[in-house]
């Protein structure tokens, strides 16, 4: 011990002065390079080193956007957005059991095999195994702790009146983006804009600093529609019932608010689910805006009021309808009676295509063909939805006498049924077009006048013939209300000209007559039960929906409850020519 | 020499004091974030409710059950009298 100290004393007495010296100059060198090095990460490459720090503890937050509700006029929820999960995995650092998977297999309802593939690409980082799962099931996953499964929150859009109102509100898809209907043209509306935010989160990641919101989120606006669930779903009940029993291809019918133009309902058929909106081939048409048809008679009160407006007309004119049929050129056109002498209103009710050709021969073309256009056939409607079509009014320089003549009672001339209820809404408005919207309006939009208020005054009170004893409309008739309508039965126009056995049949009707709050046009399109006039089909549609919906709005009665005259028992009573 | 200490001793009763206050505002920030999260699972489960109602509430199972279970019917229009109260209506 002692020897050792002595030593070591010994040998630090005997170090050379240079060692000292470059000792010193070795430690001077390294500070040296602290220094530089310091001083170069701090002027050159700071602001990159800063950002490689940050990235340890900020962390930028997504903040998501919710898609907007769609309601209808009374605040019900027809589109609505809910959280689901989705399971996704990284399948490079997935680690999981066979009993593990046996059991995830088993909680998503997929097969092994199914599973296995894909969690097998070992490449990629980001693979969905399933989407848009209940969050009570996602707990279960969550539980089962495998290691590389993860969780994404996302939200489906769930459309509480199914398919009653799936034409109209549309779906999205899984994504959230609109497809059809409202969900698509409205979608940037609907949709919102994510935010952003940079926040600075501690080891077991809470946040415990915001440092700055990059983007505030703004939530997509709710939308109120115009239309009535409660009508909605009554006129898609009796439209499918008809539709059921006259074995039909297809139908559709449109109330709207006969003072302001609101759409109250739109129903379709076929129709489609859109909570889960699969095999809908040729299901997600909205036919009342994207199909048109020949009107047939239906057209008939439109000549009229022309007729009436500038043809000088008058109510009671009279027209030679024998002997029955009429030729204008090479072809003939027929009434199924021969009514001898009708005035222009029995015209209407006993839809005389004679007595509709003759008044419509009489007509200018060009002011007959404005009638038309200031209608809006031939015209959008712009009610902004997808997909709309605009029919079609042949140029009044073309037209030959007998499309002037056909013209008159519907022929000739393709509408949508959409524009067929709009044009009905001048007898409700002493002769103002109404535009026509999806959306619920404060206060009802100013009309376009087309024909006078006498002119169409007189009309909606021959259109309240229609539906009386004698009238092809008979089986409109409502308890306790005056009813005003126009039967229409029409050939389907095929390749070859018009189908010898398929039809389109319709009825549009004003209510209450006395003071017309709603119209309501149905169309069944290609019934092949034996049926097919518009009396016998449509007509029980319109009764049966609007006999519910003016008790249902309360609107004051203006006929006794028992204002109903027997109804026609068959079609040979209610027949129209067509 | 005596100041020196005193302000010393200041200075580092004032760093705690900094050091606890943000400790402080940190927790106070995670507390209003995890109220925040909490806010937004309601706002989500009154949505989900909502949702629920309006399907419960289908106009077409309402419908069904009132007619097949509870044996009800829709009254003929022709058994409903609509009447108006003047003054009530707008």
């Amino acid at each position: 011990m002692e020897f050792n100290r002595q030593q070591q004393r010994q040998r630090v007495v005997e170090l050379p002065v240079w060692r000292r010296r470059a000792l010193l100059v070795a430690v001077l060198f390294g500070f040296m390079l602290l220094v530089v090095q310091s001083v170069s990460l701090q002027s050159t490459n700071k602001a990159f080193l800063q950002k490689k720090g940050g990235d340890r503890y900020i962390r930028t937050l997504e903040l998501q956007a919710d898609r907007g509700k769609i309601k209808d006029r009374n605040g019900e929820i027809l589109a609505g957005s809910s959280p689901v999960a989705s399971i996704w995995v990284n399948p490079s650092v997935v680690k999981m059991s066979e009993k593990q998977k046996l059991i995830l297999a088993k909680l998503l309802e997929m097969k092994v095999a199914a599973l296995d593939q894909k969690v097998s690409n070992k490449q990629k980082q980001f693979i969905y195994i399933k989407r848009r799962i209940a969050p009570d099931l996602a707990e279960k996953v969550k539980a089962l702790n495998i290691a590389g499964i993860h969780l994404e929150r996302e939200y489906k859009r769930f459309y509480p009146a199914g398919d009653v109102t799936s034409h109209v509100v549309g779906f999205t898809d899984v994504d959230g983006n609109g497809q059809e209907g409202l969900e698509l043209v409205l979608n940037d509306v609907l949709a919102g804009k994510a935010g952003q935010r940079r926040v600075i989160k501690d080891r077991a990641g809470q946040i415990v600093e915001e440092l700055e919101v990059v983007r505030e989120p703004s939530d997509g606006d709710e939308l109120t529609l115009s239309i009535d669930r409660r009508i909605q779903y009554l006129v898609y009940r009796e439209l499918s019932k008809a539709i059921e029993f006259y074995e039909a291809k297809a139908g559709s019918a449109v109330v709207l608010d006969a003072k302001t133009g609101e759409v109250l309902a739109m129903a379709n058929f076929p129709t489609y689910n859109p909570n889960n909106p699969t095999n809908i081939n040729g299901k997600t048409r909205n036919r009342a805006l994207t199909d048109v048809f020949e009107p047939g008679s239906t057209m008939k009160p439109v000549t009229a009021a022309a007729a009436l407006e500038f043809g000088g007309y008058l109510t009671t004119t009279k027209i030679d309808t024998a002997p029955g049929y009429m030729k204008i050129g090479p072809a003939t056109i027929h009434d199924t009676h021969s009514y001898a002498e009708l005035t222009v209103a029995e015209v209407v009710k006993m839809s005389s295509n004679v007595g509709s050709a003759k008044i419509a021969l009489s007509l200018d073309k060009q002011k007959l063909w404005n009638v038309f256009n200031q209608l809006g056939f031939g015209e959008k409607t712009n009610i902004g939805f997808p997909g709309e079509v605009r029919g079609k009014v042949r140029d009044y320089k073309t037209w030959r006498p007998i499309e002037q003549a056909t013209m008159s009672y519907g022929h000739g001339i393709s509408v949508t049924l959409l524009q067929l209820a709009r044009a009905y809404t001048v007898f409700a408005n002493n002769g103002a077009l109404m535009p026509v919207s999806l959306v619920k309006l404060d206060k009802a939009p100013a009309g376009h006048p087309v024909f006078s208020a006498s002119v169409a005054n007189s009309v909606k009170d021959m259109l309240e013939l229609v539906v009386q004893e004698g009238g092809t409309g008979t089986k409109a008739q409502v308890a306790g209300y005056r009813i005003a309508g126009k039967t229409g039965t029409a050939h389907k126009l095929g390749p070859n000209g018009y189908e010898r056995d398929k039809y389109v049949g319709s009825f549009v009707g004003l209510a209450p007559a006395s003071n017309p709050r709603l119209i309501m046009a149905v169309m069944i399109d290609e019934p092949t039960s034996g049926k097919y006039y518009g009396g016998t089909i449509a007509a029980p549609v319109f009764s049966s929906v609007i006999s519910e919906v003016l008790r249902l709005l309360a609107v004051p009665q203006d006929a006794p409850n028992a204002n109903l005259v027997k109804p026609a028992i068959d079609d040979a009573e209610i027949q129209e020519m067509i | 020499m005596q100041m020196n200490l005193t302000l010393f001793t200041v200075l580092i009763v004032v760093a705690l004091g900094v050091v606890t206050a943000q400790h402080e505002a940190r927790k106070m920030y995670s507390e209003h974030e995890r109220l925040l999260v909490l806010a937004a699972q309601y706002k989500t489960e009154y949505e989900q409710l909502q949702i629920e109602q309006s399907t419960w509430a289908m106009h077409s199972r309402v419908e069904e059950m009132a007619t097949k279970q509870l044996q009800m019917r829709v009254p003929n229009p022709q058994d409903v009298q609509v009447i108006v109260l003047d003054g009530v209506r707008k």
